[in-house]
Order: structure tokens, then sequence, then C-alpha cells
């Protein structure tokens, strides 16, 4: 069942963004994108914060917005929760007074209000701490206080805006699955605006990636990792990702190089393969069906435990290689080297 | 705070921070010096001086109280609203910062006097006169001090961030009430920083008050009216009284707690 | 602490340098020879005498060219207050009595004063005398705004006078600190009527109409005049006093409504 359906189009002058969203009650929907793609423009159209210059925004079947019959409903009015990035805490109200102030302003009468407060911060966790003022919260707690204040009211609509980008990597790890629980309890709609590629696998069942305004490719967590449509969610899952012609089993791509596939495949199409699928030789490899191509090393960087050697060639290709795989070939950048990718480890499917 | 030892203040800011402040606190010096210590008890028991006192203490705030219901709107509206003609909106309203205040109780007698645009209309229709009563007073004092409240409020807001409104409203809160919930609170030391300001100013007014709402004891004679008429004949008399009204503004004003009227 | 101590001592020895009461310095003539009427003149004049002074002060110059007569107009018992506050100027005139003595008997006059003129009260009202006032009891009817001088001005002890002589209470709506500012009462039409000199009146006759009342006799200001102790130009100043008792300025003073001394 639909709760959220909207067309998302704003009009910036230089910048415009057209995106169109569904969200089903009890869903969650990762909006990925980089900097810049409109990804805080979509939360804020979403939220009534900035109006649309087109399309609709309908929730649980009532209009939101619709600029084409002049409908219009401001956010005060919206059921909706919104969980910001910097949390946005009224400094001069204790956590408890803070989630509180969402059912207050909506005919709550104060005791009841402070109740329904008291037990969502015992959900989170920080009962203990409901008379604490924002500024006497860690980066965790407060993150916390903001998504009781947001769920507190029932929304139909859940938006968090980089709900994990303001803390430090180990409390991200803790609440991360901690926010995953709660998302999963939420009876409505949920869109998670990030960057954050593990934040969109965790914690969302179906991603949305938009660049430049829109939506360049959407699905859920496996399909979308397993064939990245476009650079930047290449970069994200971390595939070398290839466009080119295919033609049955074989796609050429780049400057002049086929790739052959197992996957049968015509006309314009992907090819993807893991870094660690590319093996390096000093000369070229002979037997078993592979792919092969000349290369000279660009760099070299540490990665994990291993080292990620970037290749300039006929196509641009990250390599990841064992350290002493490394040693043995006596990598140097500008070094002319052998990089081969067998076809099983290939991945095609048409663009 | 870091103790005092390990990190000093350059002589640069130092010196001419010190020659400010004797600058400032040597006429109260002189004044503190010249003041009839023998005579004082018998001096502070005459009639007067508690009328003046509680006048000058009643009208001045009341006019503050004037100024914050009718300011701190203003204010927002220069802060939050964008309109044509906001920078000329905002010129005009530090006019009484500018005006003589001599000349502003004249430019009030032309308005609210007996003859004057509203006045008269004011008179015939409703029996209210404004020149020489203690409403006049207040009048004349809320229309000097104002502007001090207006521009503090009006920096605080631009200094207060917006986000916290749009927050408010998605959690159900409409203008108004995202306004006295939220914004008011969050620039509430400002708005008192404002309104200290506006009651100092307005009890030492005296150019306005004198012309507008004229001199006469227990009505109209504020504090300072009484020092300037005590200067023509007891220098003294008015030492005293200046010593009066000094004595009682330190004491109020250094009663504000700290953390009440800064950000 | 250090910053304290500085403004301290700052403070203290400012203090105890200024102490003592402030002393002009006489301007002395110089020795042996007559000496010339030249040179600024500073008079502290009561404000009823603001035009009339200012013409005698016109034709003084040009009856002693080179000096210059730069006049201070004000309510005579601040100009006193002033004066004995050391005030640097050479000659007083003052519309009472009583305001003189506070100066001779602060050692500060140079010689003893002499009346030039007198002045008498006359009612000002707005032109057409709207609320009829044709009496001194006039002025105690309800309803009707008055202004007054503040009693210690000369003006208002002279209301206060013909009031007490005339047996009747008055309650106005302001006490002013000079005559022109009642006055300026009057002609902006916030009151009904003001107590101030019949020269003023005449002055101000475009705006106002004056009210003769009987009970003003009895209630007559003495101008007196005096050279100053410490007046910086006393050849000037001796000069300037002589013009004022004589008879061109006398014509110009009773031009103005001033009666003779």
């Amino acid at each position: 069942m639909t709760l959220l359906d909207a067309h998302l189009v704003v009009d910036r002058g230089a910048f415009r963004l057209d995106v169109a969203v569904r969200i089903a009650a009890g869903e969650v929907v990762a909006l990925l994108g980089p900097n810049g793609a409109g990804k805080t423009t979509a939360l804020r159209a979403l939220a009534g914060l900035s109006p649309l210059t087109a399309g609709h925004v309908d929730l649980d079947g009532r209009a939101l917005d619709r600029p084409a019959r002049r409908v219009w409903v401001p956010p005060e009015r919206r059921p909706i929760g919104v969980v910001f990035q910097d949390y946005l805490l009224f400094p001069h109200l204790s956590a408890l007074d803070n989630v509180a102030f969402g059912p207050r302003r909506r005919g709550v009468d104060r005791r009841a209000a402070r109740a329904s407060a008291a037990e969502w911060l015992a959900r989170v966790g920080l009962a203990e701490l409901a008379r604490r003022k924002p500024r006497q919260l860690s980066g965790g707690q407060a993150q916390r206080v903001a998504l009781a204040r947001a769920l507190v009211t029932a929304p139909s609509l859940l938006l968090l805006d980089e709900p994990l980008a303001a803390l430090d990597a180990r409390t991200r790890l803790d609440t991360r699955v901690e926010l995953q629980r709660h998302l999963a309890a939420h009876a409505g709609a949920t869109l998670l605006v990030t960057h954050d590629p593990l934040d969109a696998l965790v914690l969302a069942d179906r991603l949305v990636v938009i660049e430049h305004g829109t939506v360049v490719q959407q699905g859920d967590a496996a399909s979308v990792t397993a064939r990245p449509r476009t650079d930047y969610v290449a970069r994200l899952v971390g595939l070398n990702l290839y466009r080119g012609r295919a033609a049955g089993t074989t796609v050429r791509v780049g400057d002049g190089l086929t790739f052959t596939v197992t996957d049968h495949v015509t006309g314009e199409a992907f090819v993807a393969f893991r870094p660690a699928a590319v093996a390096l030789y000093s000369g070229r490899p002979e037997g078993s069906p592979r792919n092969v191509w000349r290369a000279t090393i660009q760099g070299i960087q540490r990665h994990g435990d291993n080292l990620r050697v970037l290749l300039h060639g006929p196509i641009e290709a990250a390599a990841d290689i064992t350290p002493a795989a490394a040693a043995q070939l006596h990598l140097t950048p500008g070094q002319e080297v052998w990089a081969a990718v067998k076809a099983t480890e290939t991945h095609a499917y048409p663009a | 705070m870091r103790p005092a030892s390990s990190r000093r203040a350059p002589l640069a800011l130092l010196a001419p921070a010190a020659v400010g402040l004797v600058f400032l606190v040597l006429p109260l010096v002189g004044l503190l010096y010249r003041t009839p210590w023998t005579t004082l008890p018998a001096r502070l028991t005459e009639p007067g001086i508690l009328t003046a006192l509680r006048l000058s203490l009643v009208t001045a705030t009341i006019a503050t109280g004037i100024c914050l219901v009718l300011g701190v709107p203003l204010a927002w509206l220069l802060a939050r609203v964008e309109f044509r003609g906001r920078r000329l909106v905002r010129a005009l309203v530090t006019v009484p910062l500018v005006l003589p205040p001599v000349v502003g109780g004249v430019a009030l007698l032309l308005v609210f006097g007996r003859r004057g645009l509203i006045g008269g209309w004011l008179d015939t229709t409703f029996g209210v006169t404004l020149p020489f009563t203690t409403a006049g007073v207040v009048v004349a004092e809320a229309f000097v001090a104002m502007p001090f409240l207006v521009i503090a409020v009006e920096g605080a807001l631009r200094g207060a961030d917006a986000r916290y409104e749009e927050a408010a409203a998605t959690l159900g809160a409409g203008r108004w009430t995202t306004f006295t919930h939220v914004t008011l609170p969050l620039v509430a030391p400002g708005v008192a920083a404002g309104a200290v300001l506006c009651w100092a100013r307005a009890l030492g007014e005296f150019g306005a008050t004198i012309t507008f709402a004229g001199n006469f004891p227990g009505r109209t004679q504020t504090m300072p009216l009484a020092v300037y008429l005590a200067l023509e004949t007891d220098l003294e008399a008015a030492i005293v009284l200046s010593l009066i009204l000094l004595t009682v503004s330190v004491v109020i004003l250094a009663s504000l707690r700290d953390r009440w009227v800064s950000a | 602490m250090r910053i304290a101590a500085l403004v301290l001592t700052l403070v203290l020895g400012l203090g105890v340098a200024g102490c003592g009461d402030g002393g002009g310095g006489g301007g002395a003539a110089p020795a042996g020879s007559t000496p010339a009427v030249g040179g600024p003149v500073t008079v502290f004049a009561a404000a009823s005498l603001t035009e009339s002074f200012t013409r005698i002060g016109k034709d003084f110059e040009a009856a002693h060219p080179g000096t210059t007569v730069t006049f201070s107009f004000a309510g005579s018992s601040a100009l006193a207050t002033q004066i004995n506050q050391g005030a640097p100027a050479d000659v007083f005139a003052s519309a009472a009595p009583a305001n003189m003595a506070t100066v001779t008997e602060a050692g500060n006059a140079g010689g003893a004063p002499r009346v030039f003129a007198r002045n008498q009260l006359v009612i000002a009202v707005p032109k057409g005398n709207p609320a009829h006032v044709t009496t001194l009891a006039g002025l105690a009817a309800p309803g009707v705004k008055v202004a007054l001088c503040a009693p210690q001005v000369p003006c208002g002890a002279a209301a206060r006078k013909a009031f007490d002589a005339a047996g009747v209470t008055v309650t106005p709506v302001t006490q002013e600190q000079d005559v022109k500012a009642a006055l300026s009462k009057v002609t902006l039409g916030e009151v009904d009527a003001a107590l101030v000199y019949r020269t003023d009146a005449r002055a101000a006759s475009a705006d106002v109409d004056a009210v003769e009342f009987p009970e003003s006799a009895g209630a007559i200001n003495d101008y007196p005049i005096v050279v100053l102790k410490d007046a910086p130009n006393r050849t000037a100043a001796e000069a300037f006093v002589a013009y004022v008792l004589s008879e061109p300025a006398r014509r110009v003073l009773t031009e103005a409504g001033f009666q003779a001394p």
C-alpha cells in the first residue's frame, strides 16, 4: 500500500530537481547521491519547508503540495517527523520537553505529552537523561533524542537528513544498529537521505540514487550493488564499471577493448567486475578464457590489507593485489603490466 | 576562565581602556566629591524627593513595557520579513536617537498637543489629553527609548538560528506558537539587554519630557527635571538628587545577573 | 587587580589636582594709561531681556567699534548659579533682585547693582483668547490650562506675589524653567494662558494677545545690573553697564514694554 506518492520538481534556475518517489507503509527508502545532487532539496520539499515548482506530494491519500491546483499544506499541518542533520534540539528545553514539543503542539495536555515523551526516551535508552539540556548531551544521545522527538507523534512520513553524519565512527556503528531497529518498528513511510552507502545498505529496504537532480538508479540494495549504472554508484560499492556495446557474450568498451562475458546481452550494456578479480602479470598471460589488456601503473594505495593499483590503459581500472604479489612483480608507478580478468568474474547487463 | 597570570592583556588595549574608564567614572567622582555629606540626611527626607523618584521609576518601567510590546514585533519585522523599503524603515526607527530630545518633545506636541494632528481628535472624541499628564511623560520616554530596544532585539534575532523555527514547524507549531515558544526564548538575553538599555534611557530623559509633559511636582516632575530646577537655586540640592537617582539606578542595574542579559 | 589600581590612581590624582574653586583671572588693564574700550564682552541676561538687549548690544558695538557683545539668555536663577560656579562673564542683568542677591552674597559682584528697568506681568493668551480669560481670577476657572514659571524663577515669584495679593489660587499644568518656555506653551496653543512679562507678550505679539490685569501693579520686578568681580574685560563691561543706564538704551527698553526704574 503506497503511503507516499511524490513527484518532486523544483526549479532553481541553474539547478532542477525532478525525482519521483513512492514509499509503502513500513518501507525505508534511502535517497543516495553525491553532494549537490538535490537530496536535501527533495527532503525539504517533502517536509514542506520549500514549495514545489511542479509535480505533487500525496501522503496517505491526501494532497500536501500540488502547484497545478494551488494545493499547499504548510509543514505544521503535515503528519511528518524530521530528524535534521544537526538535530536542532531546542536549547532552552530539556530533552523531555523537546520530545514533548510535538504532542503539545497537537493539542495534547502537558501531563500526557510528558508521559509519551518519557516513554519514548526510555525506548531509545535515555530515560535517566530526561531533565538534561541539549548542550549536556553527547552527539549520540542528541541523535537519539532527535529521533524520539520525530517519532513520538507517530508520523505518516519520517524524514531523516544524514542522521549519522555528525557522529564519530565508533558511535556511528552502534547508533546505526539501533536506528535500524527503530525504523523497522516504524509503521509509516521513511525516507533517509545519506551519502554513506553503508547507511543505505544497512538501514534501507530500497535505494534511490540521484545525480544532478534526477534518479539514475533505484532498486533494492542487492541489485543496485550488483549492477551499478553510474560511476558514482560503482565507486560507492567498490566496483570497476564500464559502459559499451554488447553483441552476445562480448562487450566492446573503452578504447577498443572487447570483454568476453558469461551473460548474454545485446545493445548498450554495462560490464562490471571487482578490483580483487583483476590479476597483474609482467608478461602477457596465456591460457584460460581471460580478458587481457596492457596497462600502465598510475598509482598504488593501501587498501585494507591489500594494495589498490590504479591502472591506465584502454580502460581505467582498479586492481586489488596482495603485498606479496606486488613485491614479486616489483610494481612501481609508471611500470607497464598486463591485466587480466576472468570472464566468470564479470557481470554484464543491459544499460 | 584562565588565571590572569598565564595570559596578559596587551598594553596597547589596556591603556586606552583605562583612559576610557576614567573618562566615564570621573564625573561621578566629581559628584561624590562635592556631595554635602553633613547635610545629606536632612536633605534626603525632603518631601518632593520621594515623589519625583517614584514617578521616575514608575514612568520608566511603564515606558519600557510599551517599548517591549511594540518594539519586539517591530524588531521581528525588520529582522525576518523581506519587504520593500526595509532599509528606510530601519533608518526611520533610529530617528529618535539622532533627534535632540527637545525637538522630539516639540514634535510630540505638534502631533499629540491640543492643536496637534491627532491630539485634537483625541481630545474631542475621547477627552484624552497627553501633554502635562503622567501619561505624557510615559509617551515622551517611550519615544526616545524605543530605538534602543528595537536595535538590540533586531540584532539578537538576526544572530539567532532560523533553522530552529523550521524544526518547530515540522513538529506542528504554527508561526505565532513558534515565535513565542522557540524564537523568543532563544533571543531572551538580547531582549533583556535591550530592555535594560531602554529603561535606563527612559529614566534619564529630560528634554522631551519637559517640553511635552511640562513640569509639575507629583504629576510630571521626574528626577531629571527636579535636578534641573534644583540647579537653578541650590547646587547642593541638585547634587543630592543626582546622587539618589544614580544610586537607585546602579543598584538596579548591578543586580541584573550577567547571564540574564548576555547571549 | 592591576587594572583597578591603575584606574584608582588616575582618578584620585585628577580629583586631588582639580579640587578647589575655579577662579578666573581678571583681565587687567594695561598699567599707566587710560584703558580703551574694546574686545569681547560677555553678558549674562534674563530671558525676558532677549529682544531688547540684543538690540542694545548692537547699538553698543556701533558706539564703541572694536567691541563684540555676546549674550547668554536664560532664567535668572540658572545664570546666578552658573556665575557662582565660576562661569566667565563680564556683566549680569537679572529679572529680580533676589537672584542678584545670590550673586552679591557670594561675593561675585564687582560693585553695587543698579536697577535699570522694571517689568510688569500680563496674562498671555493664544491669539483670539479662545478660553476668554479676562481677569486674574479667571485663571482659576475649571478647565482653564495655565502655564506658570517655576517659583524659583523671577516671573514665577512675581506671579505668586500677584496671586497672594489677589487671594487667588491657581494650579498650573506646568511650571516652566524660564519665561520664554512658558510663553512657548501659549504660542503652541497647548495652554489657555500664561503669566509672562509685558515685554515678552509684546515681543510675541504676532502669536499671542496680552491681557492686562490690575493686580500686576503689586508685583513688579526690578531689573538690576552689575559688573562682575572677575570680569575678564572690566573696562568694556563698565562701559556696557553705563550704556544700559543711558538714554538711548532706555528708549529701547521702553519701546519693548519695560518701565523706567
